[in-house]
């Protein structure tokens, strides 16, 4: 589904030129749960974003179903943002002032559908927050705050859910109910969810976990399920 | 994303920020309330001039002197009007009637004094002299209410004969009937005559000071004889002003050149008419001259406050998109296009000009309304509201709204959605 091809990324500050992505090849089949994991600075959060098409690669290509990415016009990206990802952020990203129902029906405003409300219902109940559909970021703990994130991201029905660093503000616990809900969201469901992290503990949640340093990939191991469990209850 | 949506989107982003809104608001209600405000006051008084100039008379004709006095020295009497010169005489007044001209219906000079004083018991009312033939109002198109105008008889005899205006007669004498009663005129304390009043004008109305229900009329001949008023070696009494009244659908320039032609050749020292004429269209074109340069000024000033005003919203708008630059990113990352961006930021700096605008117009034209007829000092203010002007004044702002929303707007969904969401 997801095929990327000697992708490269630079950025340029002033004189230095910085590959944040360096010729990287991989591919990722529908229905998996890949962790992408890395020191800060490896080139997996620009590995993300590339895929989500918030960030266009400087070389290489990116085929998603087939298309080439790179030849789509910012709208078509658009397009595809919309219908096809679901983005989760550390920081949550949601938008200040607006209730958690408005929050959820924000992609569909821009899909220009109708029943959005019903839909934004049903994606809060989902994530287990049906009773505080009117509440703004402000009153809602970070927990919280990510399932709307969540909610945000499932309303569209998205084959791909892209999740940077998901757990990164929020404690244990939460971080716990977190990966449960993605984790449900790739065995019952069928989406794929590509997640960013540096922790072990929630990489264990995927089916396969890729490691990467200086802008390329150097390890892409099958993690065999269930192991989890065995680290999560010694630790 | 819909226009309702888009509506919905800008509508809260200008609640949100109710007290920035509401001061960039303020310059486009200040811009458009102000255009249509100081156009209206223009057009106020380019409408008063007219009415006054309309006033005098239909199908008028005034010869008046050159400007410069043709007047030898040493001739004695009351200095004349300022700058109005000494070349025209009672008798070209006749000469015109006597020559029975096609398009002339009547013929009346009058020479202008003011500063004379009329007392009457109690009260002194400095005025303005009219001294003239009886064939005055019927020229002027001026009725007398009460009494009679001045007769053939009392020019022959320079009585002490005098009809007063309207609203003279009801300051000299507020009780009972002004006809037949008897004043007393001075000008400067040189004079001491009184006069007894043999009628008064129906009121005639206009606008400004000194108008004709202010004035007092006498006859021409008696100004001179009596209060010392200009007359040449020969004795013949010098005028301010002929009226000519000319036949309805008269050729006005016709009329002119034969009045001209008669002028002249009562004249032998000079080759070229020391006098001029000027008809109600001529006084009316140069008035319109002068109350449209002051139209285009008023305009222009309240010109310059719209662009101000605008200028204002394109900073706010620009500070805006600055600000929510974030939000920019995350809606892009839920699937806003670059248009989405585009009409969310345009709809937002429409709304606040359109609401501006409207606003402004409903401001402008409650002022506008509202100082029409009201006494500002000694004048009384007249706006007429022209339609065009709020037409005009609403394009403009809400142009500028588009324009102001449209050029942040565009940088905002230039933005990479990456780079905008990571700014803090």
């Amino acid at each position: 589904m997801i095929r990327l091809v000697d992708v490269s990324r630079l950025y340029r500050t002033g004189a230095e030129e910085v590959h944040a992505l360096d010729g990287v090849s991989l591919e990722i089949n529908r229905g998996e749960f890949l962790a992408i994991m890395g020191t800060s600075g490896s080139g997996k959060s620009t590995m993300m974003n590339i895929i989500g098409c918030l960030d266009r690669p400087t070389a290489g290509h990116y085929y998603f179903e087939g298309h080439d990415v790179g030849r789509m016009s910012d709208d078509q990206q658009a397009l595809l943002r919309s219908r096809e990802f679901g983005f989760i952020f550390q920081q949550f990203n949601l938008l200040p002032r607006m209730s958690a129902i408005e929050q959820v029906e924000l992609p569909l405003v821009y899909q220009s559908k109708g029943g959005r409300r019903k839909r934004a219902k049903e994606a809060l109940a989902m994530v287990g927050l049906g009773n505080r559909m009117t509440h703004k970021p402000t009153m809602l703990s970070g927990g919280q705050q990510q399932r709307v994130a969540i909610a945000r991201a499932l309303v569209v029905n998205p084959r791909v859910i892209l999740a940077d660093e998901p757990t990164g503000a929020l404690d244990t616990r939460t971080s716990e109910e977190v990966m449960e809900i993605l984790e449900g969201l790739v065995r019952e469901r069928g989406i794929t969810v590509i997640l960013v992290t540096h922790e072990q503990d929630v990489a264990n949640y995927a089916d396969r976990i890729i490691r990467m340093r200086d802008g390329k990939i150097v390890e892409d191991a099958v993690h065999r399920h269930g192991e989890h469990h065995a680290r999560a209850v010694t630790a | 994303m819909s226009p309702f949506d888009a509506l919905r989107v800008a509508a809260r982003a200008i609640l949100a920020n109710g007290l920035r809104s509401v001061l960039t608001t303020l310059g486009m209600v200040i811009g458009v309330g102000s255009v249509i405000v100081l156009i209206a006051v223009g057009q106020g008084a380019q409408k008063g001039v007219q009415d006054q100039i309309r006033g005098l008379g239909q199908d008028l004709l005034f010869i008046k002197p050159a400007q410069t006095s043709g007047a030898a020295p040493g001739q004695g009497g009351a200095a004349g009007p300022a700058g109005g010169g000494q070349t025209l005489t009672k008798a070209d007044a006749d000469a015109l009637a006597a020559a029975n001209l096609p398009g002339v219906a009547g013929v009346a000079a009058q020479q202008t004094q003011d500063n004379i004083q009329l007392i009457s018991g109690a009260t002194n009312q400095a005025v303005t002299i009219v001294a003239t033939t009886p064939t005055y109002p019927t020229v002027r198109s001026m009725a007398v209410s009460d009494g009679r105008f001045i007769n053939d008889d009392e020019v022959t005899r320079k009585s002490l004969s005098i009809v007063l205006g309207a609203s003279l007669a009801q300051t000299l004498f507020p009780e009972g009937s002004a006809v037949g009663q008897s004043l007393r005129m001075t000008f400067f304390g040189r004079v001491n005559l009184t006069f007894t009043v043999v009628g008064v004008m129906a009121p005639k109305g206009g606008s400004g000071g000194g108008t004709a229900d202010d004035y007092a009329y006498i006859p021409l001949p008696t100004l001179q004889a009596r209060l010392g008023g200009p007359r040449n070696t020969t004795g013949d009494v010098f005028v301010n002003q002929v009226n000519v009244q000319m036949a309805p659908g008269a050729d006005q320039a016709a009329v002119k050149a034969a009045i001209t032609d008669t002028l002249m050749q009562r004249r032998t020292t000079v080759t070229t008419p020391n006098f001029s004429l000027q008809t109600q269209d001529d006084l009316l074109g140069a008035a319109g001259d002068v109350s449209r340069t002051l139209s285009i000024l008023l305009g222009g000033i309240a010109g310059i406050s719209l662009l101000v005003g605008g200028i204002g919203l394109m900073n706010i708008m620009l500070v805006s998109v600055t600000e929510r630059t974030r939000e920019i990113g995350i809606r892009r990352a839920v699937g806003a296009r670059g248009k989405d961006i585009i009409l969310q930021f345009v709809t937002e700096a429409l709304a606040l000009c359109v609401g501006g605008g409207l606003l402004g117009i409903a401001i402008g034209v409650g002022i506008a309304v509202g100082l029409d007829g009201r006494e500002v000092g000694s004048q009384t203010m007249a706006t007429v509201i022209q339609p065009w002007s709020i037409g005009v004044a609403f394009a403009v702002a809400a142009g500028i709204g588009a324009l102001s929303g449209s050029y942040p707007a565009y940088r905002a969904s230039r933005l990479d959605p990456i780079t905008a969401l990571r700014n803090e």
